[in-house]
């Protein structure tokens, strides 16, 4: 056995659930969620970080999961998609990307989800151009982008016509 | 309009923007892909690839691979063999066609950096990728045949020795009289022009998950795919199985667009995992080997010459078409229909007669070519539009004048192409007139002029085309390949009153189960929530072809529409039983059975109690029968051709080379839409695609076969920031080969885009005497062209 393979326990925080696992050095936290959680709304498109359908939130801000060691997330507070959506945290855009088609086949849908959720946390009203440029590292293969880009837009206008929470 | 439909009315769902309602599953990340799938003694399965692009395998030595932690079966290409017969990809009615035999793993040489060599089957992914590496294999390299210019040339090599040379297929199309029409011509122009490699990086890698079990011989295959009955078909007669006892479930795909409608080596090699082992193997491509296997697009070189009178009408067209699709015809659709589409379809959206084509498809050491979405499209548009383009330029015509001077008349249809392709009703004038309007043409015109005094080089390309759709037997059927052109929907009310419709068409996203709804919905006058709708599993839905060539809407479609007239036929008898009248007076309308004109009648749900429930209220000569399957082919046409026009405002960056899309319009004509909105996201996403092949997307070897390009980071897809908005409008122009009215949607935006974008860049070019000719369209080609390096 390698150093890769050796087994370390970690304890984190997922979903606001407290786990605890042992897990091989070298496993991605992408693939712990999947495959030792069962959290399967993570996907995997490049395992490079280039594509970004594995962005989760880690400690409050975006990280691509497939770059990152579950030995790393030890003490951290991970949310995926999983829990966002039961918490009712993205439910806004949910609803927009639903109503905008703003998703065909949906494997990168969890991950711009999260980017955008994560553009509006830190620029309420972004342009569309800020919107293109900020969601430049999660792919889409489907959609063009367009109603991508509609969908975030109007969560931002129908945030902003609602005023502050 | 039949008296029973009425697709106008405020009832109906067809015509309208519904929402889908699978998306929100999606939405919350709970979709299902194949690798989502866990069973119980699961294996995994990695495998050795040829790390040449052709050398011979002198031994291969597993002993140490066996022995690894976790490792259950070290297979090569023999064992494999075994299980798994070969396959042939040649096409009966593509005459002359040829290609070998073709294993899931290599036997004794490899023929494409990246072919399968050794599958390694483990307890995990990581670990059978650990033993991959421990396998050890002598290799010979080989020289490598490449360049496809070069395959035919004495002293080539030959790649199977068996057929002495590369050739795969040659077609010549020639109407005659093309010599003639060009030595009388007033203008003559002539270009050879490159489409590079590109590939579809779906974003979810192909996937297979092979269950078989011996106790019933019978195998279950989670495929991440887009043809279920096609893959049922194939894996049963490939591995000696019995057709109806192989099940394959296709649930959500992240993205297909051609690339899973093929035969892949590690799929199968996968599949005779399974058998050899008895127990469940996955098998999850990484981007890598993704790159390395998925097929690959494109890869044309194209000889044009166009000769045009005085006017600028278009006197003939010759092409040249050379394409090189690696060292097999994929299996079962081939690796020539993309040429014989491209000879085909060029120039089809004009009215010249004279028409003269040569089609050559040749072996390499590269990963294979097939079909990929828009198959052959984007070459025969991109080809034509540019020669409409430069002989325009030659006359001093505007581009857009230059099409309404050639643009087959919007009343001379039924007509038949010089190449022989037929036309049962086009609009090409209808869709130009509309897109000038909505890309506001003269002021883009103006605007272009006045910038260019500024400095800033802009574009306007046009581009019209036509696409292939709705297929019939014609496409594959006819060649031999067992692969359905007919649909079916079997259509049930339940007892609940619920709709249950199950088709042979798939989802891979594009919407499919949401207009398989709404259709249903319409036709038996029920709430589009009241219909739930089963796709993508051999046992559960009619035999079909799945979702290729844009035949879901359009086929699919039809085949639900006249189960649900079926259906409510039958409902309606139930009916006029229990409300002692006759069938002819009465209707449904929101879920009731109604007579006609009065809201007097009983809804759904008690009706289909009393047929499950209490049917002893019912007469006991009558026999109620609330499920019927309909089944649908098109019969009058090959195809039915749809058509549109693109426009494209580009602008270049003389000094860097860069090309920036500012703006894309598509005007198209799919016939009866269904979902205007799914349409439209069809085409953007459609015209995003093209636009990555036609500007960054390249698979790019080196001069020994290597791919240099094989991660997400150097591979380059559109991202959001660099895509224009896409501004869509439909012409509707029904067909009468179906009651339904719909065409295809699904590859206009892919088959239009390069060419429109081409046209734009070299409008911008124009002003410094230079034209690119070559896609994609990436700075250094610019540059060059300018002169510039």
């Amino acid at each position: 056995m390698n150093d890769a393979q050796e087994a370390l326990d970690i304890e984190l925080e997922v979903n606001g659930e407290h786990v605890r696992r042992r897990v091989e050095a070298r496993r991605s936290l992408a693939d712990f969620l999947r495959q030792d959680l069962g959290l399967t709304g993570t996907h995997l498109g490049c395992e490079h970080g280039a594509c970004g359908a594995c962005t989760v939130r880690v400690d409050g801000a975006i990280a691509r999961s497939c770059l990152m060691l579950a030995v790393q997330a030890d003490g951290a507070r991970i949310e995926t998609i999983e829990g966002l959506s039961d918490a009712g945290a993205i439910a806004e855009l949910q609803n927009a990307f639903v109503l905008a088609n703003a998703l065909q086949c949906g494997y990168c849908t969890p991950g711009m989800l999260i980017a955008a959720q994560a553009l509006l946390e830190a620029d309420p009203q972004p342009s569309r151009d800020r919107i293109r440029e900020f969601l430049a590292g999660n792919y889409c293969r489907c959609t063009g982008y367009q109603s991508i880009v509609d969908a975030v837009a109007s969560v931002a206008a129908h945030r902003a016509a609602r005023g502050p929470r | 309009m039949s008296g029973e439909l009425d697709f106008e009315g405020p009832a109906s769902y067809v015509g309208r923007s519904v929402s889908r309602p699978n998306a929100r599953r999606l939405a919350e990340g709970r979709g299902q892909y194949v690798d989502d799938i866990v069973l119980p003694r699961m294996l995994h399965v990695a495998f050795v690839r040829s790390p040449h692009a052709h050398a011979r395998i002198l031994s291969i030595d597993t002993s140490r691979a066996e022995r690894m932690p976790g490792v259950r079966r070290v297979a090569t290409g023999a064992d494999i063999a075994r299980i798994c017969k070969p396959y042939v990809g040649v096409l009966t009615h593509l005459a002359g066609m040829r290609s070998p035999p073709q294993h899931p793993l290599a036997l004794e040489v490899a023929r494409w950096q990246g072919e399968p060599v050794v599958a390694v089957a483990a307890e995990s992914r990581a670990e059978a990728e650990d033993a991959c590496e421990a396998v050890e294999i002598a290799w010979q390299e080989l020289p490598a045949a490449l360049d496809a210019e070069r395959a035919l040339e004495p002293g080539a090599t030959v790649i199977h020795a068996e057929f002495g040379d590369n050739l795969c297929f040659r077609r010549v199309v020639d109407t005659g009289g093309v010599d003639e029409a060009f030595a009388g011509a007033a203008a003559v122009v002539e270009d050879t022009l490159s489409f590079g490699r590109h590939t579809g990086v779906t974003l979810e890698p192909r996937s297979m998950l092979a269950d078989y079990n011996a106790a019933e011989e019978s195998l279950t295959a989670y495929h991440s795919g887009q043809s279920p009955h096609m893959m049922q078909a194939i894996l049963a007669s490939r591995l000696g199985l019995d057709e109806h006892r192989v099940r394959i479930v296709c649930r959500d795909v992240g993205g297909s667009f051609g690339i899973k409608i093929h035969i892949y080596g590690d799929e199968m090699a996968a599949c005779a995992l399974s058998i050899m082992l008895r127990r469940p193997v996955k098998f999850v491509a990484d981007r890598h080997e993704s790159f390395l296997s998925d097929i690959h697009a494109r890869d044309h070189r194209v000889r044009a010459r166009l000769a045009a009178d005085r006017e600028g009408n278009v006197l003939a067209l010759e092409i040249d078409d050379l394409t090189g699709v690696g060292p097999y015809s994929m299996y079962p659709r081939s690796s020539a229909v993309e040429c014989n589409q491209v000879l085909g379809l060029t120039g089809g959206p004009y009215r010249h007669k004279r028409y003269r084509a040569t089609g050559t498809v040749v072996f390499q050491n590269k990963n294979p070519m097939s079909q990929y979405r828009a198959v052959g499209h984007p070459i025969a548009t991109a080809v034509a539009e540019h020669m409409i383009d430069r002989a325009a330029r030659a006359l001093a015509l505007d581009p857009a004048d230059m099409r309404r001077r050639n643009l087959i008349p919007d009343d001379a249809y039924p007509c038949q192409s010089p190449s022989g392709m037929r036309f049962e009703q086009l609009s090409h004038h209808a869709c130009l007139e509309k897109l000038v309007a909505l890309m506001d043409y003269p002021r883009l015109r103006a605007g272009q002029a006045a910038l260019r005094a500024q400095g800033v080089h802009r574009g306007i390309g046009l581009a019209s085309f036509i696409e292939v759709t709705n297929p019939s037997p014609m496409f594959y059927g006819v060649g031999g390949a067992r692969i359905a052109a007919q649909d079916g929907c079997t259509m049930r009310l339940d007892a609940s009153g619920a709709i249950i419709a199950a088709t042979g068409v798939t989802e891979q996203g594009q919407g499919t189960e949401t207009m398989i709804a709404q259709i249903a919905a319409t036709v038996l006058g029920v709430q589009m929530s009241c219909v739930k709708v089963l796709t993508g599993d051999t046992d559960k839905v009619p035999y079909g072809g799945g979702t290729w060539a844009s035949r879901a809407a359009g086929i699919g479609g039809e085949a639900v529409l006249q189960a649900g007239l079926a259906l409510k036929k039958n409902i309606l008898e139930v009916g006029a039983r229990i409300l002692k009248t006759d069938a002819g007076s009465l209707d449904i309308a929101d879920g009731r059975v109604v007579k006609r004109g009065t809201s007097e009648g009983l809804s759904l749900t008690e009706l289909a109690r009393i047929v499950y429930y209490r049917g002893n209220e019912l007469p006991a000569d009558f026999q109620p029968e609330l499920v019927v399957t309909r089944h649908y082919r098109v019969k009058d046409y090959p195809f039915v051709f749809t058509n549109g026009a693109q426009g494209c405002l580009a602008e270049i960056d003389p000094e860097t080379g860069f090309v920036r899309v500012l703006k894309m319009w598509c005007v198209d004509d799919c016939g009866r839409v269904i979902n205007p909105k799914l349409v439209e996201e069809q085409i953007r996403g459609g015209i995003v695609q093209g636009l990555g092949g036609a500007l960054t997307e390249h698979c790019r070897y080196d001069e020994r076969g290597q791919l240099l390009n094989c991660t997400m980071a150097d591979y380059l897809v559109p991202m959001a920031g660099e895509m224009p908005d896409i501004e869509v409008a439909h012409i509707q122009t029904p067909t009468r080969t179906s009651l339904l009215g719909a065409k295809g949607a699904g590859e206009a935006g892919t088959g239009g885009a390069p060419g429109a974008l081409m046209n734009a860049v070299n409008d911008a070019l124009a002003a410094f005497g230079a034209r690119v000719t070559s896609q994609p369209i990436t700075p250094d080609v610019v540059l060059a062209a300018l002169g510039k390096i």
